[in-house]
């Protein structure tokens, strides 16, 4: 009770705009530790030891051990590690695809622009997981194979950002000018819709993150994706099905909320770069 | 009036067609480019007993030794009268698969798409007309959690919870084991349905609660309801009169649009609850290298998200009287 007596500390507040530099070093911090865990972790928990084989998370196992005694947290950071770095990737390719494709549309305009934005369309209407399937097969499996099914299906939606954005910028005075001083539509996209879409671009490359991440996950669960000796996280979430009616329900529960934290730190890091940039949120 | 239905509907087919020509190209185009060799798909574990000589005579026979233009238009040829190839792996013509497959499926996909349609819709009216309180804080939470998982990690969850630990939903399949598929009751069925439908409802309501509730918060904050509530309006009856149909449209877009996701949903759903139906197949096809099914399950894919869309078009014809078919364009 004695500390009712001295005057009360303001409670910190923040203001908008703290917070969402707060939520976007938070998310890049905790993201950064998954892509490194790895390393700190070390391999030793890789190792089978059978004298401790499906033991209950605990202090000395955080998540449990699995049916060989390999310890369920340093495999479930390898795996995400992996993931992550087989997301960041495959995103990174869908980009510069989207980039590429929406700024010709934008720019070039008339025939292409009709061909990009139906090809655009025909991507829309088929299911991705489907598709993220039938591409990965094509390709044989594996690590490739996911990287590039992944990369060419998720380009659509930032394509589709881009375009709209590169059309307007392509209406103004300033770029009807360069087109008069007999620049070529490349030279523009170079000099004036690239800087242009930086913003959205890097908006759009963080947001593919998460559904990248996912869909690898998806594909190596189904089996068609990283090879089974991989610890990647959709494969020991498979190896956990096997386990399920035995009641290790650790083996596959906290594998994949470690996935889902990811996939949301991912997901809020997109959105409080959004409110950052854009100028209508940036202010407040 | 009747012209303009036959352009539109004309216009939609010639659509389609373009869209099932840009499928055929690039399924051909990237099975083409594969490694997978045919004819060792088709052999199998027989590959060390055929001869060069054997393995030629199988080429000739499949066309395997024409250029690859040719090969498309004999294809293509086939794909138009409706032929879309023998299945390997379940020795049956394609579509015979696809079509019994997808019946399984389809009860499903129906009710999964009905309840996430209905719960979100009733969860995003309760976040928007309660903006800001703690049980719009709570459904977005939700939303935005279950937007972020993976829907095989929530299958698993729901198995782990309801098959494993309280024993009262079955552990996988479609039907109880052991039991002839005339004797098998409704009741039997959805029984079985039930986790795997559960699952794709409960990531399905995610979209439309956020997209709803954003909806029905901008209709809230507008003129016409401020004059609403000063003429007494009550909150309830602000949403039936004034929400609900600002609301609904966009909203059945939306669900119909997400047929897309159900569709891929299903695909990982059935692969956790076992559950025979089209999804499972797809993922059987890939690993098998069944080339026929696998082209076949994209195909209809595209036609199923096709009918879902042109679905909402036809519905936006029906409950907005703002838009008639003919007078729009």
């Amino acid at each position: 009770m004695a500390t009712s007596f001295l005057p009360r500390r303001p409670a910190v507040r923040f203001n908008r705009r703290q917070i969402t530099l707060l939520s976007i070093a938070l998310c890049t911090l905790f993201l950064v530790a998954i892509v490194f865990s790895n390393r700190f972790v070390g391999d030793t928990g890789l190792d089978p030891a059978l004298t401790q084989r499906n033991q209950p998370p605990s202090l000395a196992h955080l998540f449990g051990t699995d049916w060989l005694g390999r310890d369920m947290l340093t495999r479930s950071l390898h795996g995400m590690s992996l993931s992550v770095r087989v997301g960041l990737l495959a995103a990174g390719f869908s980009a510069i695809i989207g980039t590429g494709l929406g700024l010709m549309a934008g720019t070039l305009g008339g025939k292409v622009d009709a061909v990009i934005t139906w090809i655009i369309d025909v991507f829309f209407s088929l299911p991705h997981l489907v598709l993220l399937i039938m591409i990965s097969f094509a390709i044989g499996g594996g690590t490739k194979g996911v990287i590039i099914a992944v990369a060419l299906t998720h380009w659509t939606s930032l394509a589709r950002i881009i375009r709209a954005e590169t059309l307007q910028v392509n209406s103004s005075d300033y770029v009807q000018l360069s087109y008069k001083f007999g620049r070529s539509p490349f030279w523009i996209a170079r000099h004036h819709m690239l800087p242009h879409v930086i913003p959205q671009l890097l908006v759009g490359l963080i947001l593919l993150f998460p559904h990248a991440i996912l869909h690898e996950a998806a594909l190596s669960f189904i089996g068609i994706g990283l090879s089974p000796h991989t610890p990647a996280i959709g494969i020991i979430l498979a190896e956990s099905m096997r386990n399920l009616s035995t009641g290790y329900w650790w083996v596959g529960v906290l594998p994949g909320l470690l996935l889902l934290l990811a996939v949301q730190a991912f997901d809020t890091l997109g959105e409080n770069v959004r409110a950052l940039i854009d100028p209508k949120t940036s202010q407040g | 009036m009747q012209l303009g239905i036959a352009a539109f509907m004309l216009r939609k087919l010639l659509r389609l067609a373009l869209l099932l020509i840009a499928v055929a190209i690039f399924s051909f185009v990237l099975i083409s480019l594969s490694p997978i060799d045919p004819i060792d798909a088709y052999v199998g574990a027989d590959m060390l007993q055929i001869s060069p000589e054997q393995r030629d005579i199988i080429a000739q026979r499949w066309g395997l030794d024409q250029p690859m233009m040719t090969r498309f238009i004999l294809w293509l040829r086939q794909l138009a009268s409706g032929n879309l190839g023998t299945s390997i792996i379940f020795n049956q013509p394609v579509s015979t698969v696809i079509g019994s497959r997808f019946q399984t499926s389809l009860q499903m996909l129906a009710i999964a798409w009905l309840i996430s349609g209905a719960l979100g819709l009733a969860m995003g009216v309760v976040a928007g007309a309660r903006a800001g309180s703690w049980l719009d804080r709570a459904i977005r939470f939700y939303a935005y959690t279950l937007a972020a998982s993976p829907t095989f990690w929530v299958a698993l969850l729901l198995l782990l919870v309801f098959s494993v630990s309280l024993k009262i939903t079955p552990i996988c399949c479609a039907t109880p084991p052991g039991v002839l598929t005339r004797d098998v009751t409704v009741w039997q069925r959805l029984h079985h349905l039930i986790l795997p439908a559960a699952t794709l409802s409960l990531i399905g309501v995610a979209n439309i609660a956020l997209h709803t509730r954003q909806k029905l918060i901008e209709v809230l904050n507008s003129d016409y309801v401020l004059f609403a509530r000063a003429q007494g309006e009550s909150l309830v009856g602000i949403i039936r009169h004034h929400g609900l149909r600002n609301i609904i449209l966009p909203a059945l877009t939306l669900q119909f649009a997400s047929l897309s996701e159900l569709f891929g949903g299903s695909v990982l759903a059935e692969q956790v609850f076992s559950y025979p139906g089209l999804g499972k197949a797809t993922v059987e096809a890939a690993l098998r290298s069944d080339v026929p099914l696998l082209v076949g399950i994209v195909f209809f894919s595209a036609l199923f998200v096709y009918t879902g869309n042109l679905i909402a078009d036809l519905t936006y014809q029906i409950v907005d009287p703002r838009i008639r078919i003919g007078k729009s364009s």
